[in-house]
């Protein structure tokens, strides 16, 4: 991702003035306390810090938020990860007697990635990302947030934009922080419908009758299709894409389609026809594989998450608000309101927030502008945040 | 845990309080004094009983009308008094009191906490689904899995999405029985999935399906229980009219796993072919003449058997050595065999990857898991064979036919491979009284392969083809 401002070699001075000026403190302590209902939470919370030249140290405690800023600016932390809370103090964890040091509590986290997407999208490969394939977050988002709201009915989900190629989603109800692994892992389960590696061709199959659970995701699906997919990714466009969305279907469909494509090069017409033909054969066998092109969909716009990342109750991810040190970006809170719009290269970057402080303030109007600026994406925090403290 | 002999009497009055309900999770142990007679009588009946619950889920389809009659009968006679009538207290009270005293004898290892669980849930299960619907929302609330049942309303509101999403609904169903509304913390098999529909974090499970919900529950509670019971096991084994009882009640039905090797090294490489005629169980034997006279196993074979042949005493040295000569002489030249086959012996040996010593397999381990394809060797004769090869290779082994019609015990219940050897070769050695009736000379003729089996019936064709060879398999 190209950003002309930023250049990871000024980190070591950029961070330091990212820590005293813009790392919103005050909210942070606020969210990892939770109200201080229960005692010395925020006290028992593993974070882990990647200090320059790659040094990473877990364990990492704080017993106030003095301290943790205190700490912050003087590691210069270039990396912060958040990890469980905790039966004691992570800091002192080698003075507590073998087998009782344990993690309780942690919230619900996923983690989508866009290079788990590599075999269904075209304009992008690994790291990169663009405003095409940005699309599958949305859709990524979308879907996960309904689900976790409505079929799970959880209230408080903070969705971060990780710095560099994907989101994460912090699920931060009591309930939440509360499940076992096996309940964690359960939730990964049912959320997912792509399965297979490599080696796999076809990677979603769906059965008679379909859970309601993947008609939601099915409609969110259906939104961003034709744009997504057959516009702007051209999946139907060249021959060699083309072949891979026809390793999808059964012979007889595939036969005649590439028969029709030789003719016709309109994508939407593509896909048309293929609608129609699986529509076809759906109301001439009784049973079995009637979902080719639902199936289709959803392989190459379904989200695709980790499940190891949220099945532990001890796993560390990225912290909002961190900088990404490749990239420079902060981690930003989502605001869903607005995710039409949300843009992962209008994100600020290290750089050019620090600049924004730097810049001399000729008066008032210029002041509030760049307070605004650093504001924004607070904003967003601080909403979640009020959310969050409703109940804690 | 309190224990009997310690606590005050039942006051009479109070009997239908404390047993409210046929079936309990036996939350809360028995507070009375019990005679040892009592106390090893119940212990040594429900022993029986989920053994049998062990066998019939192994040789039925669990729920078929075959499993249903056996388990009926095996219950009816748990309860069945010799006195008249027999009360429902009676009934409860022994159900109570004999499961308990198990916990006693089940709680030391893993192995025998995991038998135990699984016999229990499997009983419970049965009894759960026996009961009629009013009896099993009775039991939830008396439990307290406030599991609430959905209104009419919401059920007809939410039908199309409740038979979209369980198994064996349809629209009578959803508005003749009961759905139940769980946590969905309480239904992860369910909801991982994805067989049950979820809103507002519930779960909403048809009533045929919450047996599932509670037997999540109640195998947490043993599991719990049974942990806790270990600690106090100490004051209860010092207890010497009750240490001979208990250690004899988990013996004598789940055994030692001989995942310790005794007797390393004692045992040479010459002496394996003799040792399979005399000693080796059907199964075993079976596996080593098919690597004499193939040169070759498949990995389960290899497994099942380099795991016996760890468990009788060879070394990691000498299996490298057994396996290596023998494939050798087939297909597989020495350095195939050191690259692809001797990284397997060693991790049997617990000498590579997560270095797990791995124990020789149980029979039920043996008959339950992997069963045999074309090509295999390994498995259960008496469970996967064919019942008139099976007969005939018995035959070829030098058991005489009256041996194969006749049931001979032992005096012991055989669940191991490797407990057949040490026992035959305690035999062989003239180490050992037999308590019952048996012929030994005729015993020293044939091979101990007639000894006898735990009940195993392999299929109904078996059952209806064998008639005298079915008795052979029969406990009693």
């Amino acid at each position: 991702m190209p950003t002309s401002d930023y250049d990871p070699a000024c980190l070591p001075d950029l961070l330091p003035l990212y820590y005293r000026r813009l790392f919103p403190f005050s909210q942070y302590y606020r969210w990892l306390s939770y109200g201080g209902v229960s005692k010395n939470y925020f006290q028992n919370r593993e974070f882990s810090f990647t200090l320059k030249d790659d040094i990473y140290v877990r364990y990492q405690s704080f017993t106030t938020q003095n301290e943790l800023e205190k700490e912050m600016q003087k590691m210069v932390p270039y990396k912060i990860d958040i990890g469980a809370v905790y039966s004691h103090r992570p800091s002192q964890h080698n003075a507590v007697k073998s087998g009782t040091f344990q993690a309780l509590e942690k919230e619900l986290v996923f983690d989508i990635d866009m290079t788990d997407y590599d075999d269904v999208r075209r304009c992008c490969s690994a790291a990169d990302i663009c405003s095409k394939c940005w699309t599958l977050m949305t859709i990524a988002i979308r879907i996960l947030d309904r689900a976790l709201r409505e079929d799970f009915g959880f209230h408080h989900l903070l969705w971060v934009y990780s710095g560099r190629r994907g989101v994460h989603c912090w699920v931060c109800d009591d309930a939440a922080r509360k499940l076992s692994v096996a309940a964690r892992s359960a939730v990964a389960e049912y959320l997912s419908l792509i399965k297979g590696g490599e080696e796999t061709v076809r990677k979603v199959v769906l059965s008679d009758p379909i859970h309601p659970f993947i008609n939601h995701s099915l409609s969110v699906v259906e939104r961003y299709f034709c744009q997504y997919a057959i516009v702007e990714q051209d999946i139907l466009g060249s021959k060699e894409s083309v072949d891979k969305v026809l390793a999808l279907l059964p012979e007889d469909i595939k036969k005649d389609l590439t028969v029709y494509y030789q003719e016709e090069k309109n994508p939407m017409k593509r896909w048309d026809r293929l609608c129609t033909l699986v529509e076809h054969k759906k109301s001439s066998i009784k049973k079995g594989g009637q979902y080719f092109d639902k199936e289709i969909m959803l392989q190459y716009c379904y989200p695709r998450l980790d499940v190891n990342v949220s099945k532990g109750v001890n796993h560390l991810l990225k912290s909002p608000f961190s900088i990404h040190p490749k990239t420079g970006r902060i981690s930003v809170p989502i605001d869903l309101k607005e995710l039409n719009t949300f843009d992962p290269f209008e994100v600020p970057t290290i750089s050019l927030i620090c600049e924004e402080l730097e810049r001399p303030r000729a008066d008032e109007a210029e002041d509030d502008d760049v307070k605004d600026k650093e504001n924004e994406q607070e904003a967003g925090e601080r909403r979640r945040i009020r959310d969050l403290q409703k109940d804690f | 845990m309190q224990f009997p002999g310690r606590r005050k009497k039942l006051i009479g009055s109070s009997q239908n309080d404390l047993y409210d309900h046929c079936l309990q999770f036996y939350g809360q142990p028995p507070l009375e004094n019990i005679s040892l007679t009592e106390f090893e009588t119940f212990a040594v009946e429900r022993l029986k009983l989920l053994k049998t619950v062990e066998n019939l889920g192994v040789s039925c389809v669990k729920n078929s009308e075959q499993y249903t009659k056996k388990l009926d009968a095996e219950i009816s006679k748990f309860f069945f008094n010799k006195e008249d009538g027999i009360s429902e207290y009676e009934k409860r009270r022994k159900d109570h009191i004999s499961h308990f005293i198990l916990r006693l004898a089940y709680c030391q290892t893993e192995d025998l906490r995991r038998w135990f669980i699984q016999q229990e849930m499997d009983l419970f299960r049965y009894r759960f689904n026996d009961l009629h619907s009013k009896h099993k929302t009775d039991f939830l609330h008396k439990n307290n899995l406030k599991y609430e049942t959905v209104s009419a309303e919401e059920k007809k509101s939410l039908q199309d999405k409740l038979i979209a999403s369980s198994y064996g609904l349809s629209g009578t169903k959803v508005e003749e029985h009961d759905v139940y509304k769980v946590p969905f913390q309480d239904a992860l098999d369910l909801v991982r999935t994805r067989k049950v529909y979820l809103l507002a974090g519930n779960a909403y499970i048809p009533h045929h399906e919450i047996v599932t919900i509670v037997l999540n529950d109640f195998r947490t509670r043993l599991s719990k229980a049974l942990a806790m019971t270990a600690r106090s096991l100490p004051a209860v084994q010092s207890d010497e009219r009750l240490q001979p009882l208990l250690s004899h009640l988990s013996h004598a039905y789940v055994g030692q796993d001989y995942s310790i090797q005794k007797n390393i090294g004692k045992i040479s490489l010459e002496q394996i072919d003799a040792l399979s005629g005399k000693s080796f169980p059907l199964c075993m034997r079976h596996l080593h003449k098919a690597l004499r006279e193939n040169h070759h196993l498949r990995h389960g074979g290899r497994m099942q058997y380099g795991l016996f042949l760890k468990g009788i005493g060879l070394s990691l040295e000498q299996a490298l050595q057994f396996w290596r000569s023998e494939f050798v002489k087939g297909k597989v030249d020495a350095d195939k065999f050191d690259k692809a086959y001797a990284y397997s012996v060693r991790h049997m040996f617990g000498k590579e990857g997560k270095r797990t010593d791995y124990t020789p397999y149980s029979c039920m381990k043996v008959i339950l898991s992997n069963p045999p394809s074309q090509g295999d060797y390994h498995g259960c004769p008496f469970r996967h064979s064919d019942p008139e090869l099976l007969k005939q290779k018995l035959q070829n082994y030098k058991v005489s036919p009256s041996g194969t019609n006749q049931v001979e015990d032992a005096g012991f219940s055989l669940n191991h491979p490797n407990q057949y050897f040490t026992e035959s070769q305690k035999l062989l050695s003239g180490g050992r009284d037999i308590k019952k009736e048996v012929d030994m000379s005729q015993r020293s003729q044939e091979n101990p392969a007639s000894v006898t089996r735990p009940s195993q019936a392999n299929s109904k064709q078996a059952h209806e083809e064998m008639g005298d060879l079915d008795s052979f398999f029969q406990d009693e």
